[in-house]
C-alpha cells in the first residue's frame, strides 16, 4: 500500500526510503522539530522572567499604600511595564503607555498575514504573487527592527529626570549593571528576551531576503514547487507566536 | 491546501480564511489593550492577567492552526508538536510558585 501512495506522491514529498512519516515532507518536518526546540529556549528565557518576577518584591510589598496611579519606578521593587515602556517616536515627553509595543505587533501580525499570502501564491505556483508578499513581508520585518533598534535605544538611554539610588548617586537608562526602571534583573531580562526574539527576527528577515531572490531568479519554478516558502514561512509565523508571548509576559501581565 | 496548478493556468487566489485571521489577531490585540487600560490595576489584578492569558492562547491557535497549516496535518503530527509545549506549561506554573516562595525566603 504504501508503495502505491509513494508513486502518487510529488517526489519532494517523499523520502529516501520511500514512504512519508505523518504525510509532511523531510524538510517541513525537521523544520517543526526545530521550532519545538526554540519553543524550550523561548520557554526558559520567559519562565526565567516569571520565577525572578516572582521571586522579587512587588510595589505592594514594599510600600502598601502604593496604588497602580501613585507608582513610581524605584530599585527597591519591580516595575509596572506601562510606566517603563511609555514613549513613541516623535512624541517627546508625552506618556503614551504600550503604544509603541502595540503598533510594533500590529507590524508582525501584518507581515504573518503577507508571509502566508505568499505561502498560498506558492500553492498556486504564482511566481509574480509570491514575490509581492515575500517582499511585503520582508518589509514589515526590517520596519520591526527598525522599531525594536528605537526601543532599545530609548531604554539604554533612559529617561531626563533619571532615578536616585541607595548611595544617593543618580542613573539615567539602562544598562546590564544598573538601570532606572527597577531591580537589575528586569533590565537583564529586557534585554535577553527582546534581544534574543530580535535576533530571530533577523535572521527570518535574512531567510526571507534569500527566498525572494530564488523565487526571483525562477529556483522553485523550475524545481516544480514553493515547498521553500512554506519551511520559511513556519519559522516567520513561529517568530510572530513568541512575540504574541512576550508582548503579553512582559509588557502586559 | 494542496493544489499545485498541473497546466500552469493562473488560478485564483483563496485568502479568505487568511484574512479573516488578521482581522481576529488585531481585534483581540485591540481587546487586550482596552482590558489593560479599561480595568483597574488594582482591584481586577487577577482578571487581567487570567484574561491576557486566555486571549494569548486564542491567538496562538489561530496562527499556529491556520497560518502554520498545523491543522490540516494528520493527527500524530499535530499532537508531536502540541504534547511537548504542553509541558512547558506545568514548568511555568512550577517555577512561578516556587518564584513566591524564594521571594517569601529572601524577603
Amino acid at each position: 500500500m504504501a508503495v502505491a501512495k509513494t508513486s502518487l506522491n510529488p517526489e519532494h514529498l517523499t523520502w529516501k526510503g520511500g514512504t512519508q512519516p505523518l504525510k509532511v515532507g523531510y524538510g517541513k518536518i525537521m523544520m517543526w522539530i526545530f521550532l519545538l526546540s526554540d519553543t524550550f529556549t523561548f520557554s526558559a528565557l520567559l519562565i526565567s522572567y516569571g520565577l525572578i518576577r516572582f521571586g522579587s518584591p512587588s510595589f505592594k510589598d514594599v510600600v502598601p499604600e502604593m496604588t497602580h496611579k501613585t507608582f513610581e519606578l524605584s530599585y527597591k521593587y519591580w516595575p509596572v511595564p506601562e510606566k517603563v515602556f511609555e514613549s513613541v517616536p516623535f512624541l517627546h515627553g508625552v506618556s503614551l503607555p504600550l503604544v509603541f509595543v502595540g503598533i510594533m505587533t500590529f507590524i508582525l501580525i501584518f507581515s504573518s498575514v503577507t508571509m502566508v499570502l505568499a505561502v498560498e501564491a506558492g500553492h498556486r505556483r504564482d511566481k509574480a504573487d509570491v514575490e509581492k508578499w515575500m517582499l511585503w513581508t520582508i518589509l514589515g520585518g526590517l520596519t520591526f527592527l527598525g522599531s525594536q533598534a528605537w526601543e532599545w535605544s530609548h531604554f539604554i538611554h533612559g529617561t531626563e529626570h533619571g532615578l536616585v539610588l541607595a548611595d544617593g548617586s543618580k542613573v539615567f537608562g539602562a544598562n546590564l549593571a544598573v538601570n532606572e526602571y527597577g531591580p537589575v534583573p528586569f533590565a537583564d531580562l529586557f534585554f535577553f528576551i527582546t534581544g534574543f526574539h530580535g535576533t530571530h527576527v533577523l535572521s527570518g528577515v535574512i531567510l526571507n531576503i534569500i527566498i525572494f531572490y530564488n523565487t526571483a531568479n525562477g529556483v522553485y519554478e523550475k524545481r516544480g514547487h514553493y515547498e521553500m516558502v512554506e519551511k520559511v514561512g513556519l519559522y516567520w509565523h513561529f517568530v510572530d507566536l513568541v512575540w504574541v508571548f512576550v508582548f503579553t509576559f512582559f509588557y502586559l501581565v | 491546501m494542496e493544489s499545485h496548478s498541473i497546466n500552469g493556468e493562473r488560478q485564483k487566489p483563496q485568502t479568505k480564511a487568511l484574512w479573516k485571521v488578521f482581522w481576529i489577531l488585531l481585534v483581540i490585540t485591540a481587546f487586550e489593550f482596552g482590558v489593560a487600560f479599561g480595568l483597574d490595576a488594582d482591584t481586577f489584578k487577577w482578571t487581567k492577567i487570567l484574561i491576557f492569558i486566555i486571549m494569548t492562547i486564542v491567538k496562538a491557535y489561530y496562527i499556529v492552526g491556520t497560518f502554520m497549516h498545523l491543522k490540516d496535518e494528520v493527527k500524530t503530527m499535530i499532537w508531536s508538536i502540541i504534547l511537548p509545549a504542553l509541558f512547558v506549561v506545568w514548568l511555568l506554573v512550577a517555577l512561578i510558585i516556587e518564584g513566591g516562595y524564594i521571594g517569601l525566603v529572601r524577603g
